[in-house]
C-alpha cells in the first residue's frame, strides 16, 4: 500500500463571524501520495489557504477527518512531519539568514555543532551559502523566499506546504525558483502541496492539479498532468505543456470569480 | 533634476549637523551682544561668558549636585521601568489584569505627578532622596508601560504561524518572537521616559527634601540674585538631560536597526 502524505475525507471549515457563519470549505476529498507534487488552484476566496492551514493544523477542521501520514494533523505538526512556507517569507528581521534557517532546529533543541552543519547544508541546497551572515532586510524578495524554504526544510519534513510562495515575486525570479523547487522536491523526496493563482506555474510544477471553486469553497476537478519528471525550460515550450495549461484553464472556466470579500 | 528634489526632501548629513549648530551659534552671539555689548538685557539674564566663568569656577560642587539629581533620575527611571515592564507583561497575557490596569494608568497619566511631591517629600522625611526618586519613578512608569504593552501586541500573524508550525511552546514563542518584537517599543518608551524622569527628579527638588541637587541650587541662587550661578546649574541640568537622551536614543537605534521585511 502506498503511504498517504495527506488524506482528507469530507473536510469542511466554517468561520463564525459577526455577520453569520462563513463556509470557507466543504466536502473536501483529497489524497496526496508520499513524494507527490500537488497544486491547489482557483480564484481568490475559494479556500486554498484555508485547506493548507487545516493540513498544517494552524486552524482546526470543522467537519470530516484529516490525516497526515496516517496521524491527526495536530500530531503531525508536533512531530514536525511537514514544513511550511507562506507568500510573506515571515523571516525574523533581527536574525541573520543562518539564524532564521536554524530557528526550528533551535526550538527542538538540536545541539549547536549539528545545527551549524545542517544550516550549511540547507543554505547550499537553496544556493545562499554566501549570504548566511546577512540580515533579511539586506536580501531581495526572491532570496528571502529561499531562506523561508530552507527553514521549512530544516527538519527534513516528508511534506512541504506552500501558500503562494512566489506570488509576490517578478516573473523571472518566479520561473527560476520554480525550477529550483522541482529540483529540491526531487532531491528531498518530499511531497508538496502548493497553492497558486497561476495556471502555468501549477502545470509546470505538479503531478496533479486540484481545481477549486468558491461559495462555498470546494474541489471541482483534479487533473493529472502526466508530464515526466524532467522539469526544465524546454518543458515550458513543449506542446504537452501547452495542452495541460489549456486543460486547467478550461477546468477553471465557468468558475465565478469572487470580487467582494477578497482576501 | 532628480538629485535636487531629493536633496530638498532629505538634506545630506552635514547640513543636518551644521544647521542646528549654526542656529545655536547665532543665538549665542546675539545673546552676548545684547548683554555684554549693548547692555540691553535685564539683570536676571547674565551673559554666557559670565555663566561659563561661574561653571568653571564652581565646577566641583556643580558636578556633585549633578550626580545627586542624575542618580535620583536614574534610580526612578529604572524602578519605574521595571514595574512598568512587569505590569505590561501581565496586562498583555491576561484580559482581566489589562482591564484593571488601564484606568489606573490613565489616572496616573493625567495627574501632574509633580503636584504630589510636597506630600511625598514630607512622607519620607527631609533627609531622604526617596520622595524625589518616587516622583521620577511614577513619571517614568507611564510611557514605558504604554509602549511595552503596545510592543507586546505587535507580533505579526505570519510569524505566529511560523512558530506554531514549528511546534514552539508558549514560552519559546515569547522568547524568540514576542520579546524581540517588543524590544524597540520598550526602548522608545525608555527614551521618552528618560527625559521625563530627569525633569521630574529636578523639579521635585523645588518642593523640599535634602538641601542638595541641581534644582535646589537653581532655586536658591535665583532667589538670592546670583543669576550667573543659577544659570550655570541650569546648564548642568541640560547636560544631564542630554546624556540621558543620547544614551537611550543609542539603545533604541541599536535594537531597531533591522527593518521588518
Ligand atoms: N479567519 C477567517 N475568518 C472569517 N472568514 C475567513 C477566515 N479565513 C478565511 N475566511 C473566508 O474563507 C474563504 C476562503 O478564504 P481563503 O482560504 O483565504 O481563500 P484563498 O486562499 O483561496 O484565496 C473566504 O471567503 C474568506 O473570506
Ligand atoms: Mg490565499
Amino acid at each position: 500500500m502506498i503511504e498517504l502524505a495527506v488524506n482528507a475525507r469530507g473536510v469542511g471549515k466554517t468561520f463564525p463571524t459577526k455577520d453569520g457563519d462563513v463556509v470557507a470549505l466543504t466536502e473536501v476529498e483529497l489524497t496526496v501520495e508520499a513524494g507527490e507534487f500537488v497544486s491547489l488552484i482557483g480564484p481568490s476566496g475559494c479556500g486554498k489557504s484555508t485547506l493548507l492551514r487545516l493540513i498544517a493544523d494552524l486552524d482546526p477542521a470543522s467537519t470530516g477527518t484529516l490525516e497526515i501520514f496516517g496521524k491527526p494533523a495536530s500530531q503531525a505538526r508536533v512531530d514536525q512531519d511537514y514544513g511550511i512556507a507562506f507568500q510573506q517569507a515571515g523571516l525574523l528581521p533581527w536574525r541573520t539568514v543562518a539564524g532564521n534557517i536554524a530557528l526550528p532546529l533551535e526550538l527542538h533543541g538540536m545541539a549547536k555543532p549539528a545545527r551549524a552543519a545542517r544550516v550549511a547544508e540547507l543554505a547550499e541546497l537553496v544556493g545562499l551559502t554566501e549570504f548566511v551572515d546577512r540580515y533579511p532586510d539586506q536580501l531581495s524578495g526572491g532570496m528571502q523566499q529561499r531562506v523561508a524554504i530552507a527553514r521549512a526544510l530544516a527538519e527534513q519534513p516528508r511534506l512541504l506546504l506552500m501558500d503562494e510562495p512566489f506570488g509576490a515575486l517578478d516573473e523571472m525570479t518566479r520561473e527560476y525558483l520554480q525550477g529550483e523547487l522541482t529540483r529540491i522536491a526531487a532531491e528531498t523526496g518530499a511531497a508538496v502541496v502548493f497553492v497558486t493563482h497561476s495556471i502555468p506555474e501549477a502545470v509546470f510544477l505538479s503531478d496533479r492539479v486540484v481545481v477549486m471553486s468558491p461559495r462555498p469553497g470546494r474541489i471541482t476537478e483534479i487533473l493529472s498532468t502526466g508530464l515526466d519528471d524532467i522539469r526544465d525550460e524546454a518543458l515550458r515550450e513543449s506542446p504537452e505543456y501547452f495542452e495541460r495549461v489549456t486543460a486547467v484553464r478550461e477546468a477553471l472556466h465557468g468558475i465565478p470569480v469572487e470580487r467582494a470579500n477578497e482576501r | 533634476m532628480t538629485t535636487t528634489s531629493n536633496a530638498v526632501r532629505t538634506p545630506p548629513v552635514w547640513v543636518r549637523v551644521v544647521a542646528p549648530i549654526t542656529v545655536g551659534v547665532v543665538i549665542l552671539v546675539i545673546w552676548i551682544v545684547a548683554v555684554d555689548v549693548v547692555k540691553a538685557a535685564p539683570r536676571a539674564l547674565p551673559s554666557p561668558i559670565a555663566i561659563t566663568n561661574e561653571f568653571v569656577l564652581r565646577s566641583g560642587i556643580i558636578v556633585e549636585d549633578m550626580g545627586i539629581t542624575a542618580s535620583n533620575a536614574l534610580i526612578g527611571l529604572v524602578a519605574g521601568a521595571i514595574v512598568a515592564i512587569v505590569l505590561a507583561a501581565l496586562a498583555a497575557t491576561s484580559r482581566p489584569v489589562d482591564g484593571m490596569l488601564a484606568p489606573l494608568v490613565a489616572a496616573i497619566a493625567v495627574v501632574p505627578i509633580v503636584a504630589l511631591t510636597p506630600i511625598l517629600n514630607t512622607m519620607f522625611g527631609a533627609s531622604s532622596q526617596f520622595g524625589r526618586q518616587s516622583v521620577a519613578a511614577i513619571a517614568a512608569f507611564v510611557p514605558v508601560f504604554v509602549n511595552v504593552l503596545r510592543g507586546l501586541r505587535q507580533t505579526r500573524p505570519v510569524h505566529r504561524d511560523v512558530l506554531r508550525s514549528s511546534a514552539a511552546t508558549g514560552l519559546q514563542t515569547f522568547r524568540v518572537l514576542t520579546l524581540p518584537t517588543a524590544l524597540p517599543y520598550l526602548m522608545s518608551g525608555l527614551r521618552i521616559a528618560s527625559s521625563i524622569a530627569v525633569i521630574a527628579a529636578l523639579v521635585a527638588e523645588y518642593f523640599g527634601g535634602p538641601a542638595d541637587g541641581i534644582g535646589t541650587a537653581i532655586a536658591t541662587y535665583a532667589k538670592s540674585g546670583r543669576a550667573s550661578l543659577a544659570f550655570a546649574y541650569v546648564a548642568g541640568g541640560i547636560a544631564i538631560g542630554l546624556v540621558f537622551f543620547l544614551v537611550t536614543s543609542l539603545l533604541e537605534w541599536l535594537v531597531s536597526r533591522r527593518k521588518p521585511v
